[in-house]
């Protein structure tokens, strides 16, 4: 069991002595804490927590949506604070831990949501919300009114996660404690609003003479919705793994080219972050990198480990690579823009490339980044026919063929980037062979070839690196 | 739209006409009786009326796109806040405390209305639901609304069941009620069309409501017992979770589709490659779910299916030479059988479910090893294969070879079943 550092230990004990104290009040016999329902709303709580980290939604819950928020502000709004503090701490006790330490998460996670409670359900209390939840006769909730206070109570739910969560964080990952914090309350804010608003309307129908039949009923669109979400992940982290797949069925015929469809990805993102493009447009940009070779499916695979001289007519053959990558990615909808650098992340500025000769602007913007980055880590990449040049080597022969074959623009954001981050590809497409992965990445690779033979490659031949010298 | 899916259209049998017409005369004629004798409470129904507009009006606009053959992503609910509003009003016997006397014609009169009404930007963009759509849920809502309102309104339900916890409960069985009642109209009007077999579909149609028609029916029931205790107000309030869901929903929808559009260029590669002809993987996998949806398999079955056909061939990208028209059904089963081996392997890097890899992988084995999906599949492609270029006897010749291989590769069931789907005229035999 890996230990936990002494000041989380710390941090952890108090605020379980906190929440002891937030709770202590309900057991107190003039507190008059309604048990029953207490039983309820903490069994239901149990319960939801049991469903959503069981296999019927997936192993891994998604972020965000951790603990089951609607039972826990029902609660909030329906007991005194003592006994509010107290609905959590069942459910979250006995949920699965996924991650060791067991023990102190076990603590943790109740504590947390037992002081969260606490401080909410006194908000509630000190603004009136619960004369608004029951007011005149008979007995109605005073809408819109009611909504005050419990969004207030809501938000202060959140904030108190955000800022034990954000303790525990900088105590036991010694994190900074402002790089903890930041990020933590906005992100939960708006799903804890609509949990709270949930809650609300669970309390309301809790106490109308529906019964705790009907608050049930709010919890199922709330858990369709988790559910919906974590299918979401699934399925978004299988599409990922088959366009990794695409790329692996490069790197199966073009041996020589392992781990490059990756690289290319990155050195197109550090582009891009440099151009200060927008978020979504670096992720498409990534695929367009990763995928730009995707056309080498279509070339024989003869050809692509062919040893020697190619022959202008296999030369040819080489360079329909772009359009049959742009003929395969059509149909892909989301890539968008990539499928442009696709077909064109051959093309030159002064019109010599593949496949249509375009010219300076007309070749996209998406294109002109991927050829710069391809360019690049064809240059820094070791190959078994050859050593990868020093990444000072490689950046000076871009910049001196920028503005003939490479967008200057690209360039020079390439050696920024570079300057400032350094050139650290953190990953292959695949790790079959971790060695060949090292020298892959380590540009003056202990590699015991006697001496790199120079060989023209069809698709970079005319290319700045691997020029003869 | 290809020509033939139009054909189809044109010859619309005649239970998809009657649902259509009794759906279409209903809304007449609770538009007119409403026009006639005036709104009951006027307020209420502008409430829901314009719940369900937002709630249509935010439809995914993209909901009812799919393949020939209505293929895996097909929508089941594709504007959940609408059709919960309408429940909603449909179920509603409350208003904060005071009685409401609004009716079923009323009710699907309002529900009506806004559904039309929420069609027309859609149906400026050329996106518009389809007719069985808007006609299934015209017919749901009534029903919904023939079980609570009458019974309420005469006050019988006050007698019988009281106003407390059994209420919810009876609320809860007539949502339940009518998911199945829209469970066997959306079967029935898809069996009317394929001649699929009912059994799978009505099962198909039950087990999608788990999902989103679950929430819609919660919803609808929850939103219709917080107007009867807080009033209108409820409402807004409880857009919040359902558009949540809906949200939800439409991502994984975005993202299931992006998934098959890679999968499809993926299968696309063994084309563009010249290992198979032009469009060979796609017509395998149209003629696989056609033949699955016949041998009455559902669901995850057919996602299954329909991308193991798809990737089928994936192991010959490893093949240094291509197989001439990569016709491996020609093959020594040695060979057939590494091919195999290999699709599988790439296949399981996919991230596809294993299932899918394990019918690639036993695609050459003889058909009383595999199950049933890899039996499809591999008469499916094997036909494919061998109907090509054969001229216009190729399909018959072609199913003839497949009936002599019965003994030991292909499984007779399936090939009967091939036959049928073929003598349906739902797919053109191989071209190109």
């Amino acid at each position: 069991m890996r230990s936990v550092p002494l000041w989380a230990g710390v941090y952890i004990g108090l605020l379980a002595i906190g929440a002891a104290l937030c709770a202590a009040p309900a057991f107190d016999s003039s507190a008059g804490t309604p048990w029953s329902e207490f039983a309820l709303l903490a069994v239901l709580y149990t319960g939801c927590e049991q469903i959503t980290r069981s296999r019927l939604v997936g192993r891994r819950a998604p972020r965000g949506m951790v603990g089951f928020f609607p039972v826990l502000l029902a609660g909030v709004f329906l007991m005194p604070p003592a006994a509010a503090a107290l609905v959590a701490v069942p459910g979250a006790a006995l949920a699965r831990v996924e991650r060791r330490p067991v023990l102190p998460r076990r603590i943790w996670r109740p504590a947390r949501y037992a002081v969260a409670c606490w401080a909410a359900a006194q908000v509630h209390v000190a603004l009136g919300g619960r004369q608004l939840l029951a007011a005149g006769s008979p007995a109605a909730p005073d809408f819109p009114v009611a909504l005050a206070p419990a969004a207030a109570a809501a938000l202060v739910f959140a904030l108190v996660v955000a800022a034990l969560d954000g303790g525990v964080l900088a105590t036991a990952e010694r994190v900074p404690l402002r790089s903890a914090w930041r990020g933590l309350f906005p992100r939960s804010l708006a799903p804890v609003l609509v949990h709270g608003f949930a809650g609300l309307m669970m309390a309301v129908l809790w106490r109308s003479p529906y019964g705790p039949l009907a608050a049930l009923l709010v919890l199922l669109p709330m858990y369709v919705s988790c559910w919906v979400f974590a299918q979401y992940h699934r399925e978004r982290a299988a599409h990922q793994a088959t366009i990794r797949a695409l790329v692996q069925a490069v790197d199966i015929k073009d041996e020589y080219t392992r781990g490059h469809s990756e690289r290319v990805g990155e050195a197109s993102v550090l582009i891009a972050r440099e151009l200060g493009m927008e978020d979504e447009r670096v992720e498409v940009l990534r695929f367009a990198g990763i995928l730009h070779d995707v056309g080498k499916l279509g070339v024989p695979t003869r050809l692509l480990r062919k040893d020697g001289p190619l022959t202008p007519e296999e030369r040819r053959v080489i360079e329909l690579h772009p359009e049959y990558g742009h003929e395969m990615v059509r149909g892909i909808g989301f890539l968008g823009e990539a499928r442009s650098a696709i077909l064109h992340h051959h093309e030159r500025l002064d019109g010599s490339g593949y496949p249509y000769g375009l010219v300076g602007r007309q070749i996209p913007e998406f294109a002109r980044v991927v050829a710069v980055a391809d360019a690049f880590d064809a240059m820094t990449s070791t190959r078994s026919y050859r050593r990868g040049r020093p990444v000072a080597d490689a950046l000076t022969e871009l910049k001196r063929c920028a503005g003939r074959q490479f967008d200057p623009q690209m360039v020079r954001a390439l050696v920024r980037a570079l300057g400032r981050h350094g050139w650290c590809p953190a990953v292959t497409s695949d790790e079959p062979e971790p060695q060949q992965r090292a020298a892959a990445q380590a540009a003056p690779a202990p590699m015991p070839t006697p001496a790199p033979v120079p060989r023209p490659r069809g698709d970079h031949a005319p290319l700045a690196g691997d020029r003869p010298r | 739209m290809t020509r033939r899916q139009t054909a189809r259209q044109l010859r619309v049998p005649l239970t998809v006409r009657a649902v259509h017409a009794g759906a279409a005369l209903l809304a007449a004629g609770a538009l007119a009786h409403v026009l006639w004798s005036g709104l009951h409470e006027r307020g209420v129904a502008l409430a829901f009326g314009a719940l369900v507009l937002v709630g249509e009006l935010a439809r995914r606009s993209d909901a009812t796109r799919g393949d020939d053959r209505g293929g895996a992503v097909r929508e089941r609910e594709p504007a959940p806040l609408g059709a919960a509003g309408a429940l909603a009003y449909a179920l509603l016997g409350e208003n904060a405390g005071h009685a409401t006397h609004h009716g079923v014609l009323q009710v699907v009169a309002v529900a009506a209305a806004a559904f039309l009404a929420g069609a027309v930007p859609h149906l400026a963009r050329g996106r518009a639901p389809t007719l069985d759509h808007m006609a299934r849920r015209v017919l749901t809502i009534a029903f919904a609304a023939v079980l609570f309102q009458p019974l309420y309104n005469s006050g019988k339900s006050a007698e019988l069941i009281g106003h407390g916890p059994y209420y919810a409960l009876w609320l809860v069985v007539i949502v339940a009620l009518t998911g199945l009642c829209d469970a066997v109209l959306a079967a029935a009007l898809v069996r009317a069309r394929t001649r699929w077999p009912f059994g799978p579909l009505l099962r198909d149609e039950l087990r999608a409501k788990r999902g989103i028609g679950s929430a819609v029916g919660a919803s609808g029931a929850v939103m219709a017992l917080a107007v009867a205790v807080a009033g209108l107000w409820a409402l807004p309030l409880f857009c919040l979770p359902l558009l949540l869901t809906q949200l939800s929903f439409s991502r994984y929808a975005a993202v299931r589709t992006t998934y098959r559009q890679t999968i499809t260029s993926l299968a696309r590669a063994t084309e563009i490659a010249g290992y198979t002809p032009q469009g060979h993987a796609r017509r395998v996998a149209a003629l696989s779910r056609a033949v699955g949806h016949d041998l009455g398999l559902s669901g995850a079955d057919l996602v299954v299916l329909e991308y193991a056909a798809l990737m089928h061939d994936i192991g010959q990208l490893s093949l240094v030479d291509p197989v001439r028209h990569g016709a491996t059904a020609d093959l020594p089963a040695v060979e057939q059988r590494r091919i195999a081996l290999l699709g599988g392997a790439v296949v399981r890097q996919t991230g596809v479910p294993a299932d899918v890899a394990v019918v690639v992988e036993r695609q050459a084995d003889p058909y009383r090893d595999q199950p049933l999906t890899a039996r499809i599949v591999r008469a499916a492609n094997a036909y494919d294969e061998m109907a090509r270029g054969e001229g216009p006897g190729g399909p018959l010749a072609a199913l003839e070879r497949l009936r002599l291989a019965t003994g030991r590769d292909y499984q007779p069931e399936v090939v009967e079943s091939l036959a049928r789907v073929l003598s349906r005229g739902g797919l053109a035999p191989a071209g190109g």
